[in-house]
């Protein structure tokens, strides 16, 4: 077996980088919060500034110009699984950012919280830390600029059904549909209601409805929706037998692909138990096996 | 009355998500572009008009409140509109009516959705309790009617894929338009799922964010633009909920269509219009209201489509700017309608300008198909 043991090589104490005028003032800047570049003699700002200019090999001019704090990032790579040297404990980008005003542009960390919320023209800024000593890690990272807030929304009602919907829902606890016929144009409305739409008068004539009924129209619904039955359901206009305006019902006990507009259907009632003022107490609408109507 | 005409036409990019400005930005964005073509600042206006779709489509209560000065309406007269889906025309048509009526001399009306800031289908789906949840979305709400009108026509199948290709095919001419999808044919639109049988995917609107405005003038108070003079406008409601209501061809639109008509001076709408802008946010829509608008008799509007009769080179053209099939800025959808109509008769509508329009029809329906909002614009003084 080769044998395999830990060594350390780490020089006391650190070693010692002289930062020269130009990388100093850079340093010094940034304990104070400030980011600085320097200008070259052909008009271009280095960040993070250099003594020479990396083009010319000429000495830079000694004008520091502030820039950022604002940058865009040109080019990334996520690091998905960050190592124990690495400035964030969690997934961030390593990001090429040009600072507003540089023409270079500066190697940190981008903390997105998200790979895709990383892309080239991304606008960031730096996350200053509190303590600052004059090194590139006082900005322990970037951050995205805020572009957009969540705001939570959410209003509780009580809610009453009027006397009209009240009504119809006693009549749907003890398993029964409850319409009204209009004194005026003799149309029966059903859920019942208190008012015709039609003639604007006053309706006091109570139906009682069969739970029998013709589909005239349907939908097949494949857009799954939390509150809504398990796609794929059939969303039916169906019109109760003696009623002249169709209710919207879920149809039942048969292929969606199946349900045809004249089909004959009745309501199958909740067992008793589970029955009250509420449409739950109807299940669905399920065919009854007779001839369709002619629609 | 006074006349009214329609003197600066704004739009924004339509597009799924404009995470690049606030609602503000947005709506300031399309009524900067309105007042520069009509060549007016902040100050030129004496009123405001804005419109958008139910407060829980973005969560911001009495919008308008809020968007008042961002539309320069401080000291002056504002007002929203709501009519659901309609509520594009009918805020057009508020604003109008205010230079109609010689209130104002020149109004800018505006009218937005920014549907990335939340969900449409979610606002549309309350679910109140006592009720069974069984409507998803609108789609959910038409399929059964768009069904009917399908077995009471005896329309084929592939009518709902013709006016998806025509429409989207329009739009790739449309700087604005959202959904530009090259190369989109019948094949492909059948190959996408059915949401709502007898409803495709690519049957159906695109959620957009976007806004649209206008700058509505009386006869003094014109600018150096091109005015599109309104010549006919008149809104229609009707009960969702009323026996005997025919929700395939509801009276709502033939009303409302036979007033304008009756303003216009117009009798035969296929041979005297020229190009029409209508609310069509399903693709069997067009056939629906080609009948319920009088250009088809009942239950041969499909046979217009199929005919491409209502394509950008037929004789009748139909959404020539893609319409609400490739763009939907829901409370928006119905004023670009009206916009659209305007430039078409400014004859200011680009690649997808219909040579030599002279009239144009614009419409908005909305709700359970119960609201309805409609004006004819022409090139001519009325
Ligand atoms: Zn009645």
């Amino acid at each position: 077996m080769i044998p395999r043991t830990r060594h350390v090589l780490e020089f006391p104490g650190g070693y010692t980088r002289t930062t020269g005028p130009v990388i100093g003032r850079f340093l010094t800047e940034l304990r104070d919060r400030r980011l600085v570049g320097v200008r070259t003699a052909t008009g271009r700002t280095l960040v993070p500034p250099l003594e020479y200019d990396p083009d010319t090999g000429d000495a830079v001019t000694g004008e520091f110009v502030e820039v950022g704090p604002a940058g865009t990032v040109e080019s990334w790579s996520w690091a998905g699984s960050p190592r124990a040297g690495h400035p964030l404990d969690r997934p961030f980008a390593w990001a090429l950012i040009r600072l507003d005003g540089a023409d270079t542009s500066l190697l940190h960390a981008v903390d997105a919280g998200d790979v895709r919320a990383m892309r080239p023209g991304l606008r960031v800024r730096p996350r200053w830390r509190a303590e600052r000593t004059g090194r590139v890690t006082d900005i322990e990272c970037f951050v995205p600029e805020v572009t957009a807030m969540t705001a939570s929304v959410r209003v509780e009602y009580t809610v009453t059904p009027g006397l009209a919907l009240a009504h119809f829902l006693s009549g749907i606890a003890r398993g029964v549909f409850l319409g009204s016929r209009c004194g005026s144009c003799g149309k029966v409305y059903v859920p019942y209601r208190l008012s015709c739409p039609e003639c604007g008068v006053a309706v006091t004539e109570e139906v009682e409805l069969p739970g029998t009924g013709t589909v005239t129209t349907f939908a097949i619904n494949n857009l799954p929706d939390p509150r809504a039955p398990e796609v794929p359901f059939v969303s039916a206009y169906v019109l109760l037998d003696g009623a002249d305006i169709p209710m919207i019902v879920l149809i039942g006990e048969i292929p969606a692909h199946e349900v045809r507009e004249g089909m004959r259907v009745r309501a199958v009632w909740a067992p008793e138990s589970g029955r009250g003022p509420s449409m739950d107490s109807v299940r669905w609408f399920a065919p009854t096996g007779e001839p369709d109507e002619e629609v | 009355m006074n006349r009214c005409a329609v003197i600066g036409v704004g739009q924004t990019r339509y597009t799924t998500r404009r995470r690049d400005v606030s609602l503000a930005g947005l709506v300031r964005e399309a009524a900067l572009r309105a007042l520069e073509d009509a060549g007016l600042t902040w100050k030129d206006i004496d009123a405001v008009v804005i419109g958008k779709a139910p407060d829980l489509f973005e969560g911001v209560m009495m919008p308008e409140a809020y968007l008042a000065d961002a539309l320069g309406a401080a000291g002056k007269p504002m007002m929203r509109v709501h009519t659901a889906g309609s509520v594009g025309g009918s805020t057009a048509l508020a604003g109008a009516s205010l230079v109609q009526g010689g209130v104002h001399g020149r109004v800018l009306t505006v009218a937005f959705e920014k549907q990335s800031e939340s969900n449409a289908t979610w606002a549309l789906s309350t679910h109140l309790p006592f009720s069974a949840s069984l409507v998803v979305g609108a789609g959910g709400y038409f399929a059964p009617h768009i069904r009917e009108y399908i077995r009471r026509s005896g329309a084929p199948d592939h009518v709902g894929t013709l006016v998806a290709v025509k429409d989207r095919r329009n739009a790739l001419r449309n700087p604005y338009a959202h959904l530009r999808i090259p190369g989109i044919d019948r094949a492909m639109v059948e190959a996408t799922p059915m949401l709502w049988e007898p409803i495709r995917y690519l049957e159906t609107c695109p959620s957009s964010d976007g806004a649209c405005a206008m700058v509505l003038a009386a006869e003094d108070r014109l600018t150096g633009s091109v005015p599109a003079w309104v010549l006919g406008a008149a809104m229609r409601s009707e009960p969702i909920f009323r026996a005997g209501r025919d929700t395939v061809n509801p009276r709502g639109g033939r009303d409302c269509a036979a007033d304008v008509y009756r303003q216009a001076g117009i009798t035969d709408p296929r041979r005297e219009i020229d190009v029409a802008e209508v609310y069509v946010p399903f693709s069997w829509y067009e056939p629906m209201w080609l009948e319920n608008l009088g250009f088809a008799p009942e239950g041969e509007g499909w046979k217009l489509t199929e005919s491409g009769a209502t394509a950008l080179d037929g004789d009748i053209p139909w959404n020539a700017s893609g319409g609400v099939l490739s763009s939907n800025p829901i409370g928006a959808s119905g004023m670009i309608r009206f916009a659209e109509a305007a430039l078409q008769v400014r004859g200011m509508a680009g690649e997808h300008q219909v040579d030599g329009a002279r009239r144009a029809l614009g419409h908005a329906y909305g709700g359970g198909a119960q609201f309805f909002a409609m004006w004819m614009v022409g090139s001519d003084r009325p």
